[in-house]
């Protein structure tokens, strides 16, 4: 494993993004999407045997899913089983995990590349109806993937015997309410069968009992934007991109303090200092600072510390998850500086997945309140030395052992994840925790975020 | 209100998208909170009735989702991202002050809301799921008395664009 040490210099591989990056003043529209050698892709994949679309393209560009877990792509779609239609192909637009903002730009400034995602992608599979279920905030979004449908069926990209291949397609656009449990696959299904957007336990698999109880795969809006440019280079080509099995380039949402926040499409492999730091990249920290902290892979995964050791750590799915425990996710990395108080972070955090716990499985809807109210209390000027203890006790039930990747007590890994911002305060912000907790200190006047966990802070 | 005969049309054509009719009660609850200003009980029982279901399931789905507002809300209703990136950035400070602005306006709703995926140009919020970015509390104060004012063009309280942008 090589890192670059020293002075970074990383720049941006735009493929997904480069569209959207070099014509911003109409990339979303048909013409500027042909213009660019939009849907070529698809009318080439057309003239190929289905199966060897996944096998020989995105099995090997080594395609892994861009919504968080980084599953092989072309592997879950050999799960579909044979001979049984009709089959689904649902993609989760649904980007809700804190700090990821990458989905929301490709939905809104590249519709047309998702959807020749999707037309490759069901023509590979053998999917003759596909929904895009697109996060309910994202009006605009939603009228721009609406108009792409609207466009492309007009062109004869979607349709009855699309471009005279025999190969039908419609895709339906269904606008989500409002729910980030949704963004896991089975509630997803479950929200898309008009229900509450509870997770179904597993097995049966989506690829087998799925939507409507039919073969589903559900990928992601990054993974399907990917897909027309394996097509385009090739799969062993595009594989060539990467390091390991991180093979091409991954969006990373880069947030927080850093000079330039923002999306960037790099090849895998950079080092967190690279993206943190490089003028092309992040910029550095503000005001000349320095990291803190920073959370690497959404709300969900573990932290990492500001030292070098975290910092010229590849960004490699398996390298991270193997050596640190944490993962790349969902591609969003926040930086804190060291202004920045740990506990206040963890409890917003907290608070976030006990608002987002959708109550079915009894250590998720209970341990998340009381992991929140603790680390409120804790956070405002009301803990006691033992508060970090006890969080771990409740974060033990919710998943045994504390560790990464999780086990876990409950259906989805919502609960388990509501665990990381503790079991990271425990590993690296110990002292100044229980140090907080003796002397009372408030991490910030918070008073409009304030939670109705104040009175159990305020009458102990 | 039951629905207008030209959301009707829109609301049939919606149902028919879907293999299953339960699916269309998300996008049909959308349109008639666009067209109501907020879901109205008897919005969700003509909808039960369109796709056959109770309207205690309607109700039932409806209320998992944070969007669908059962009752009345201002014309405007303004969501606040606090979350971990606007948290440092400046949103607490933004929602703070809108609330208190527009405590006694019938107008305007302010909310607290989770992750709006725009932390990139943070503190973020929405007006009527419109995005607004990189705030101050005065710019936001600014971008809400611009849509009361009639210089900003709101959405409907879904999200949707009048006639028909739940399309």
């Amino acid at each position: 494993m090589t890192s670059v040490i020293g002075a970074p210099n990383a720049t941006e591989t735009r493929i997904v993004t480069k569209r959207l990056r070099d014509r911003p003043e109409d990339s979303w529209t048909l013409d500027g999407f042909t213009q660019s050698g939009g849907y070529e892709a698809f009318r080439a994949a057309l003239k190929l045997d289905p199966e060897a679309i996944g096998a020989e393209q995105v099995a090997a560009a080594g395609l892994r899913g861009r919504g968080g877990a980084g599953f092989p792509t072309g592997t879950k779609w050999s799960f579909l089983p044979k001979d049984s239609y009709p089959r689904y192909l649902v993609v989760n637009g649904d980007e809700g995990e804190p700090s990821t903002f990458k989905d929301r730009m490709l939905i809104e400034n590249d519709p047309h590349q998702l959807i020749e995602g999707i037309a490759i992608s069901s023509y590979a599979i053998g999917c003759n109806l596909a929904f895009i279920y697109v996060r309910g905030e994202f009006a605009l979004g939603f009228e721009r993937l609406e108009a792409a449908r609207r466009d492309a069926h007009a062109a004869g990209f979607l349709g009855a015997n699309i471009l005279g291949s025999g190969f039908d397609l419609d895709i339906v656009i269904h606008r989500a309410a409002g729910a980030y449990i949704c963004g896991e696959e089975t509630a997803l299904l479950s929200s898309l069968e008009g229900d509450r957007g509870m997770p179904r336990i597993r097995p049966p698999f989506p690829a087998v009992a799925g939507l409507y109880a039919k073969p589903t795969i559900v990928n992601n809006v990054e993974t399907l934007s990917t897909v027309p440019h394996i097509m385009r280079m090739g799969g062993a080509e595009y594989a060539k991109l990467g390091v390991n099995k991180s093979t091409g380039t991954r969006i990373f949402s880069l947030s927080g303090h850093v000079n330039r926040p923002g999306n960037y499409e790099v090849e895998l492999g950079i080092t967190f200092r690279d993206l943190i730091e490089s003028p092309e990249l992040g910029g550095g920290v503000r005001n000349g600072g320095k990291v803190k902290f920073f959370i690497p892979g959404g709300a969900s995964s573990q932290w990492l510390t500001g030292s070098d050791e975290h910092l010229d750590a590849p960004l490699d799915m398996d390298y991270v998850q193997q050596t640190f425990g944490v993962m790349l996710g969902s591609g969003a990395v926040m930086v804190y500086d060291e202004t920045t108080n740990p506990a206040l972070v963890a409890w917003r955090l907290a608070k976030f997945f006990a608002h987002e716990s959708c109550g079915k499985c009894t250590p998720c809807r209970e341990g998340t309140g009381w992991i929140e109210k603790v680390l409120y209390r804790i956070s405002h000027g009301y803990g006691r030395p033992q508060d970090l203890d006890l969080l771990l006790d409740v974060g033990d039930n919710i998943s045994p052992g504390l560790n990464a990747p999780f086990s876990q007590t409950t259906i989805c890994p919502l609960g388990p994840s509501a665990v990381s911002p503790v079991v990271s305060l425990h590993k690296f912000f110990r002292e100044e925790v229980i140090a907080m907790c003796q002397n009372n200190d408030r991490a910030l006047d918070v008073t409009a975020s304030d939670s109705g966990a104040s009175d159990l802070g305020a009458g102990e | 209100m039951a629905f207008t005969p030209e959301n009707l049309l829109l609301a049939n054509e919606i149902v028919a998208r879907y293999p299953k009719t339960k699916s269309a009660i998300l996008p049909l609850a959308h349109l008639a909170q666009d067209q109501d200003g907020y879901l109205t009980q008897d919005a969700m029982r003509e909808i039960a009735g369109m796709i056959g279901v109770t309207p205690a399931e309607v109700l039932g789905t409806c209320s998992f989702y944070t969007m669908f507002k059962r009752d009345e809300v201002g014309r405007l209703v303004v969501s606040v991202c606090t979350n971990v990136t606007c948290l440092v950035m400046g949103g607490p400070e933004v929602l703070e002050h809108l609330e208190q602005r527009y405590a006694s306006d019938k107008e305007v709703t302010i909310e607290e809301v989770e992750c709006l995926a725009a932390c990139g140009n943070a503190p973020a919020m929405q007006v009527n799921y419109e995005f607004h970015e990189s705030l101050t509390p005065g710019s936001a104060t600014e971008i809400i008395e611009a849509y009361k004012a009639g210089e900003l063009t709101a959405r409907g309280v879904s999200g949707g664009v009048a006639g028909g942008g739940q399309g």
